[in-house]
């Protein structure tokens, strides 16, 4: 579904992203693991068409469509998703309108007739079984005042009201403890299946105990320094970041 | 013959034939209009809006009984919720009984002459012209000079009204560029509680100019909510000022909308005259084209434990400029102040721009006061996070606004009146902002 081809992309002057190649196919989940600073966030990012970032080079197709064409709003109506690392706060729009309106633009999007307020609102009340969440939380004004987990959690309640296609986790684990990641978990493997693809962003190797990945990439100094399975994180977990550096310093030293 | 010159001789014709208090106050008021002139940019209170060029044009100055309006001109600029309202209307400056309708017993109203002689004569003479100790200016002065047709409010000891008093300013420019000087004087009495709605309509296309002032009286352990609702046209100018002393435990409750309007100059003052006043201020601005809204307030804070919180918000699109300038007094004995102060913008263009200034001056040492202004963008990480979400650039950016000013509209208790604010508000975003 998605294929990412030699992507090169910076902020400003800076260069972050220095060749970027990936396959995603339908029913894969894929974890992308590094250092600080190794471009991670970007990739998502940019995946997601954050204006900051400029892409210099390189192609993006999701579903055959040339996804970096595509204004951020029409990435999500072709079902792509990204949790944010940082959810932003929005005081004064409330978690129901704004997920609402999200809801039908994307149907919109898709041709379909929008959701009327009893469609919505089961599918509302379903969606929150699913993640344990408290009608509460979604009364209050968008992410203002949530504790970490409560925002992480929203994240990942949107993801199953807009039921994308690949759905990318930006550090959802970062700033969780452990009873908050089993349950922002939890929501993710509810809802994977045959159709939709996970790509986890993460620095830990933690959440990968809660979101199996068929594949482990490390991504270091902007490009995907080796691929393998999730015993790749595991090592990482063990050996540390430092092991890789070491093996492409020896590699660029020879 | 010009403006200036027209009130000049206005006056004389008119002042002769009056005597009593109105009209020495009004002669002292032109005395000091002559003194003072129009004010100037050179004026400190007056930097960044200029009033004065205004009156090159040819203004008349409308004579009572003479608006050329009837009942059915005024039906489809009613606001909404009038049916369960008192409805008070001025044309050009002048009240107009005809057009009015006192649905509220507890409610009485009196033309300001009639009150300058009767049993209110006492209060009259105490309370009107009291926010001149405060604003020292040409356009205040004239304001005075030429009470004429203004009314006195009066609600008494203990009174609930029931329906909310809507005030309808309208001027009827049709014929000719109407400079219209509004005048009232309200008095709460203790432990009496009323809700003002006033707004502004401007018919026809030629300029309109209205100063107006408004003074209020809010006694002990009395309750004022005070809406006042700019939207008018962009041939119509104001320069409106509302003076509010509080006496113990009174509690003010002020929302100010301006959304549309030339030139507008909004002077609220807020007294608090003795111990434990409340006071809430809220403003809410969304300018576009070519507009201008100032806002000057002041809380001046007399007697101890009293407690002021102003909040105002601003959106500024095309070429349009904002001012807003907040002081708060803190007096030497008004131990124990509360006093918080904020003032946010939001710039939409390139063009629009906006000065704010707060401004404390604090002579007691045991207070809490704090104050702060922000002026920004539109918040760019917000709109990547509703874009994300499958929402278009601008249903999002809509979106935001209308969450940005949220918290000043849900302090806007008439249900009719805050669906018609945010009514106009939704309107506004779907036209305007591309």
């Amino acid at each position: 579904m998605l294929s990412i081809q030699n992507l090169h992309a910076g902020i400003e002057d800076k260069k972050i992203l220095k060749g970027i190649n990936l396959d995603i196919k339908a029913g894969e989940v894929h974890a992308i693991m590094g250092p600080n600073g190794s471009g991670k966030s970007t990739l998502a990012n940019v995946l997601a068409g954050r204006e900051d970032y400029e892409v210099t080079e390189g192609s993006v197709e999701f579903f055959g469509k040339n996804l970096l064409d595509l204004a951020p709003e029409k990435r999500a109506g072709e079902g792509l998703f990204l949790a944010f690392q940082y959810p932003v706060e929005i005081p004064g729009l409330s978690t129901v309108n704004f997920i609402k309106t999200a809801v039908n633009e994307i149907r919109k999007y898709r041709g379909q007739d929008p959701l009327d307020a009893v469609a919505f609102l089961k599918l509302m009340k379903e969606k929150m079984a699913l993640m344990n969440m408290d009608q509460s939380l979604l009364s209050r004004p968008l992410n203002e005042g949530f504790s970490g987990g409560e925002k992480k959690r929203n994240e990942v309640f949107q993801m199953a009201m807009l039921e994308p296609k690949l759905a990318i986790l930006d550090e959802t684990d970062s700033g969780l403890d452990i009873d908050a990641i089993r349950i922002v978990s939890n929501g993710v493997n509810k809802l994977r299946n045959k159709d939709n693809a996970v790509l986890v962003v993460t620095h830990y190797q933690r959440l990968l105990d809660y979101i199996v990945p068929d594949f482990v990439h490390v991504l270091y100094n902007g490009r995907i320094v080796k691929s393998g399975t999730k015993e790749l994180a595991l090592e990482l977990e063990e050996r540390g970041y430092d092991f890789i550096k070491h093996e492409i310093g020896a590699v660029e030293t020879v | 013959m010009n403006t200036i010159e027209h009130i000049k001789e206005r006056f004389n014709e008119e002042a002769l034939a009056q005597k009593g208090h109105l009209a020495g106050l009004r002669r002292e008021a032109f005395a000091d209009f002559n003194r003072l002139g129009l004010p100037g940019t050179r004026n400190e209170e007056w930097k960044y809006t200029r009033v004065a060029g205004l009156f090159s044009k040819d203004y008349q100055l409308p004579a009572s009984g003479s608006s050329g309006l009837s009942a059915e001109d005024l039906q489809s600029l009613r606001l909404p919720g009038h049916e369960a309202a008192n409805e008070l209307v001025f044309i050009n400056g002048i009240y107009s009984p005809a057009l009015s309708a006192i649905r509220s017993a507890d409610l009485t109203v009196v033309p300001l002459e009639e009150a300058a002689s009767n049993e209110f004569a006492e209060l009259v003479k105490h309370e009107l012209g009291q926010s001149g100790k405060y604003i020292k200016d040409g356009i205040h002065a004239l304001n005075t000079a030429f009470i004429q047709g203004g009314i006195f409010l009066h609600i008494r000891k203990g009174q609930v009204v029931e329906h909310p008093v809507y005030i309808y300013n309208i001027t009827n420019a049709r014929a000719a560029n109407i400079l219209a000087q509004p005048r009232s004087l309200i008095h709460i009495a203790q432990n009496a509680h009323v809700q003002l709605v006033e707004t502004y309509i401007t018919l026809g296309t030629n300029q309109s100019f209205t100063n107006q002032i408004m003074e209020v009286t809010v006694e002990k352990d009395a309750r004022l909510e005070y809406y006042k609702i700019q939207n008018d046209g962009e041939q119509s100018n104001q320069v409106n000022t509302t003076h509010i002393r509080q006496a113990g435990k009174s509690y003010v409750h002020t929302v100010t909308v301006s959304l549309n309007g030339g030139l507008v100059r909004n002077n609220l003052n807020l007294v608090l005259d003795a111990k434990n006043c409340e006071a809430h201020l809220y403003g809410l601005y969304f300018q576009t084209g070519q507009s201008h809204i100032d806002n000057h307030t002041v809380v001046d804070n007399v007697q101890p434990n009293c407690f002021s919180n102003e909040l105002y918000k601003g959106i500024l699109s095309g070429h349009s400029t904002g001012v807003f300038n907040g002081k708060i007094f803190v007096r030497q004995q008004a131990q124990k102040t509360n006093a918080y102060q904020s003032n946010k913008n939001i710039l939409l263009s390139d063009g629009a721009s906006v000065n704010t200034k707060p401004q404390l001056e604090i002579f007691a040492d045991d207070v809490k006061c704090t104050h702060g202004c922000t002026v920004g963008r539109l918040n760019e990480d917000g709109l990547f996070y509703l874009q994300s979400r499958g929402i278009p650039e601008k249903t999002a950016r809509n979106l935001l606004l209308r969450a940005y000013v949220a918290d000043v509209l849900e302090h806007i208790s008439p249900a009719p009146i805050r669906n018609y604010i945010e009514q106009q508000i939704i309107e506004r975003l779907e036209s305007d902002i591309a």
